[in-house]
């Protein structure tokens, strides 16, 4: 199978999902609001004073973003498995990495967009410095991270029948580093420190690492 | 009447060779559900541009059979090919060469007629995609449907549309998993027309129906399941409708 093929097949699956998403709009609406109650909800239940905002507000905003981005990633394959849909793409000529990085980039799509309403709601409830060029490394580190696991484990989830029990269940343990690397780059950066960890570098590895293991697994766990 | 009955505990019955390259090979194959056996130790072979009506009463095992042979499942045991690949080692080939249509249609409700096919041209590296697309949306006769979304168009204008899908890349094997369901006559007309053309082309299709007056003459072999057993493999031409009927009365009695 060509590159050209490859390419072609994988950014027809991503036109696919992304049109089938802005005609019904069910998995952008309800993440964008999920993850503007979280950080609403976070502002009003924490004591956010001066002093100790720079360490929570980080972690109301990663929390946010992982709850809500796993509404999305429970959707992406299920909703295709459920109607029988993945069968029937399975049954093309598609190398199986091209359907797995397809629904990952549609995965980073929907999560980005939900970012780039979130942000800088963030930045206004919290009233922190997010807006400098550090934040985009880490969010997009970070949203690589979540969708690289999310859509492996949403493959295997949408297999069972307890699949919205399931996916937070697996998902969750597994996104423990990227998380904390997260936060903690994100409170580097609102409140910088000597010294600090490298965690932006942590973040990239975890990508690295599942990235690889997810793309060559996907295909025994998508088939049969 | 030269209707072959099998030996029902040993199944393994093959259509007579015509001298062509065997399009689909099955030999001995089962499949097996948790402890339930679906397929029992079938074995036929079909040879080229033939059309095999796969006929049997519900449960008998042919869309699991079909689902097989489309490299959606594996066989539990044996061995199957098509045009002389392997069903196992060369399921990516294989894909190239099958088209499918289940008695569900598969599209995607969202898009519409045009953009599905457009879709699915692109996952089979057509070159002539939207040309052909059109070609089939008139063929099919949804040339005035093009751009309505699929959930809008009727059950019978969306098995229409999945038989166009299904042929979209002129395969040499087209399986068919009860095309018919709820086609009107134009379009069962339309079928038995696809199924003949691509007769006379020298392609194979293998469908499954319960209409067995129309499966009977649209076929020119046929293969009759029961209970996951082989009860028939020989020409379609030798069998009645009434038959076929007393095959599956007779099989399910003699199978547990």
């Amino acid at each position: 199978m060509t590159f050209r093929l490859f390419w072609n097949q994988m950014l027809a699956i991503l036109w696919k999902d992304l049109r089938c998403e802005l005609r019904t709009r069910q998995v952008w609406i309800s993440m964008a609001m999920f993850a503007l109650l979280v950080l609403i909800v976070f502002n009003f239940a924490f004591d956010l004073r001066v002093d100790n905002k720079a360490a929570v507000a980080p972690g109301a905003l990663w929390i946010a973003f992982v709850f809500a981005s796993t509404l999305g990633l429970g959707r992406t394959i299920t909703a295709e498995q459920e109607k029988g849909l993945m069968d029937r793409l399975l049954l093309c000529p598609v190398d199986r990495k091209a359907i797995y990085f397809a629904k990952l980039l549609g995965n980073l799509v929907f999560i980005g967009v939900v970012e780039v309403i979130a942000v800088p709601i963030f930045a206004v409830l919290y009233d922190l410095p997010v807006f400098t060029g550090g934040i985009i490394p880490i969010v997009v580190l970070g949203t690589i991270g979540i969708a690289a696991l999310g859509t492996i484990f949403s493959a295997i989830a949408a297999n069972t029948q307890a699949r919205e029990v399931l996916l937070p269940l697996l998902l969750f343990p597994l996104l423990v580093p990227v998380v904390i690397a997260a936060v903690k780059a994100t409170q580097a950066l609102v409140n910088p420190v000597s010294g600090d960890a490298p965690w932006i570098g942590l973040i990239a590895a975890f990508d690295v690492i599942f990235l690889s293991i997810s793309a060559v697994t996907f295909q025994y766990v998508i088939e049969e | 009447m030269s209707l072959r009955m099998a030996n029902i505990p040993d199944p393994s019955l093959s259509l007579p060779p015509v001298g062509h390259q065997s399009a689909v090979e099955v030999a001995n194959v089962g499949k097996v559900y948790g402890v339930r056996p679906v397929l029992r130790g079938i074995s036929f072979s079909v040879p080229t541009g033939v059309s095999l009506a796969l006929l049997g009463p519900n449960g008998a095992g042919k869309t699991t059979l079909l689902r097989a042979l489309a490299t959606l499942t594996t066989f539990t045991t044996g061995t199957a090919s098509i045009l002389g690949l392997d069903l196992r080692a060369d399921a990516a080939q294989i894909r190239h060469i099958i088209g499918y249509v289940g008695h569900q249609p598969h599209l995607y409700d969202e898009l519409t007629a045009s953009e599905n096919l457009l879709f699915f041209a692109r996952m089979y590296g057509l070159p002539d995609g939207p040309r052909r697309t059109t070609e089939l949306l008139e063929r099919v006769g949804l040339r005035l449907k093009t751009s309505d979304r699929v959930r809008t168009l009727s059950r019978g204008q969306v098995q229409r549309l999945a038989l166009a899908r299904g042929i979209l890349h002129d395969p040499a094997v087209l399986l068919l998993d009860e095309p018919d369901t709820g086609l009107d006559e134009d379009a069962a007309a339309l079928l038995q027309t696809i199924i003949n053309e691509r007769q006379q082309r020298g392609q194979t299709t293998l469908f499954t129906t319960h209409q067995l007056d129309r499966a009977l003459s649209l076929s020119t072999q046929s293969v009759v399941l029961v209970n996951g057993r082989l009860v028939y493999a020989g020409p379609a031409a030798d069998l009645t409708p009434a038959e076929v009927r007393a095959l599956y009365a007779t099989s399910k009695r003699r199978t547990p």
